[in-house]
């Protein structure tokens, strides 16, 4: 579980973060959501470390990482897999080289052979596992994205990271880039955090669900709670989605909505 | 200013708190002081022997008076490679190839969230990304440097030779003359020093690169230049401290 107290942070004298208080789950897929500018990657970034909160704590199953010893920093970041919003995957390696990497760098105690291992057992979980000796320059974005988890997973992450997973990518492969995420969340019950603003992955993979807006945190609850929130800058962002007022319309009128991937949107 | 050259400084400490494991650090040395001499050797050679010719051939134009011996010619082709030309001249050039992709390379990480992703590992990136890189810098600079003046007093002997400014025999006579040992290890202290200078500098510049591709080019454009003006300064300070 991962816990964040009242975390502020400014860039020069323009706040961005205005004292955020959230929980996320452990084994679940928990969502961070917001328009642009609202302060989702921020927030992400104070909570892997890559920016220091002005104030406020951040909390990893009980183990405090803000302003604690370098070391204990350290060790809590070896458990953090994350998959950055253009995949970041290193340029000069191939996909197996881009998964084994965290393994060369952070289990030096592992044999090669184990770690090869390890590498096709993650390329064949994310689907991949004949794009080992590809560069990064040819693959596609929804390619890039699981190069990416399966780099992310590879240690044995215990929290996964996710910032917009789907952006850049056409819809279908965006539900099943959601899909994967949610599939390896509860194989092995990993706290997963989920930056995003499509509203598809929180119909889709929301088990729990922050919504920011304009850095502070205006409401949290799980996807079955969404849709009948009672705040206005929560209802202003859901319903600009056709989608989901189409949803919202046949959940009230009856009738089903169809759909090749997911589960179909039955009303009443 | 004084907040760039302590934030500098502050870049250089970090890569030494926290190293990675020596192995790891050792290979990747290795390769980098392949990527960047290997990669220079012939514009090195290029430039190294060219301006030797040129330079022979400038002396022996200026060198008019009968009464100085044209073995001078050769002396003092060999004292300005080694002193200067070789070790300042190589470093400039190298400033510009290996500056600009040190500052390119890192900043296009930069930019790209790869130098995010190895610190998110918990990796420290500067400690991985910075130090083999000067490291890899300071093992080639005094071999390229090295190569420099064979090729630069190589040059001067075929311009000299082939132009009939002087024969072989005066050539290699003024290059024998009143060597001093001393000024090669003056010269690759100075390339030590020229090397760091680069590779620290241009890490540095790209290290921080804030923005996208346009910024990318500023940053290996301020690394070679701050690089030369690093260059000119030090080694005024290493003439007048070490000679």
């Amino acid at each position: 579980m991962i816990e964040v107290h009242n975390v502020h942070k400014n860039f020069g004298d323009t706040p961005i973060l205005r004292g955020i208080t959230c929980t996320f789950e452990t084994g679940k897929c928990n969502l961070v959501l917001g328009g642009s500018g609202t302060g989702k990657s921020v927030l992400l970034k104070c909570i892997v470390g890559l920016l220091k909160p002005d104030i406020g704590s951040i909390t990893f199953d009980g183990t405090i990482f803000t302003n604690n010893k370098i070391e204990i920093r350290q060790e809590i970041r070896k458990q953090i897999g994350m998959l950055f919003q253009a995949s970041a995957l290193f340029d000069s390696m191939n996909v197996f080289e881009n998964v084994e990497f965290p393994l060369q760098m952070l289990t030096p105690d592992m044999s090669k052979e184990e770690r090869r291992d390890r590498v096709e057992f993650c390329l064949k979980r994310v689907g991949l596992e004949n794009a080992g000796l590809k560069m990064p320059s040819e693959l596609s974005g929804g390619m890039k994205k699981r190069v990416g988890i399966a780099r992310a997973i590879a240690p044995n992450c215990t929290y996964l990271f996710c910032d917009e997973p789907n952006s850049g990518l056409d819809p279908l492969t965006s539900i099943k880039i959601d899909e994967l995420i949610y599939e390896i969340t509860h194989e092995y019950g990993i706290t997963t955090v989920i930056i995003t603003h499509d509203m598809n992955s929180v119909v889709e993979i929301g088990d729990h669900i922050v919504f920011l807006h304009k850095g502070l945190k205006l409401w949290d609850g799980t996807k079955d709670e969404i849709l009948n929130a009672q705040v206005p800058e929560l209802k202003d962002f859901i319903f600009s989605s056709s989608l989901v007022r189409a949803a919202k319309k046949v959940e009230q009128e009856g009738g089903t909505i169809e759909t090749s991937v997911g589960e179909p949107i039955q009303g009443e | 200013m004084v907040k760039v050259f302590g934030q500098y400084l502050l870049f250089l400490q970090s890569m030494l708190v926290r190293k990675e494991r020596v192995r790891v650090l050792w290979n990747r040395t290795l390769d980098e002081a392949v990527s960047i001499g290997i990669d220079s050797v012939f514009i090195v050679s290029i430039v190294a022997a060219f301006i030797g010719a040129v330079t022979c051939v400038q002396i022996a134009y200026n060198l008019t008076n009968p009464l100085i011996p044209k073995a001078t010619i050769g002396f003092m082709v060999r004292e300005m490679t080694i002193l200067e030309l070789a070790p300042t001249i190589t470093s400039i050039v190298l400033a510009g190839k290996v500056g600009s992709s040190i500052a390119g390379g890192l900043g296009t990480m930069r930019i790209t969230e790869q130098i995010d992703a190895l610190e998110v590992m918990g990796i420290n990136s500067t400690s991985y990304l910075v130090f083999p890189r000067i490291l890899g810098a300071i093992i080639t600079f005094p071999l390229l440097v090295i190569l420099a003046m064979v090729l630069s007093i190589l040059g001067g002997y075929l311009a000299g030779t082939l132009s009939g400014a002087l024969s072989a025999q005066e050539y290699i006579e003024g290059i024998r003359d009143a060597f001093i040992p001393y000024n090669i290890t003056f010269a690759l202290i100075k390339s030590v020093v020229f090397a760091f200078l680069v590779s620290s500098i241009s890490a540095y510049r790209g290290f921080f690169t804030e923005g996208g591709a346009l910024e990318v080019g500023a940053s290996s454009t301020t690394a070679v230049t701050h690089s030369i003006i690093a260059i000119l300064v030090g080694d005024f300070v290493l003439a007048y401290t070490l000679l």
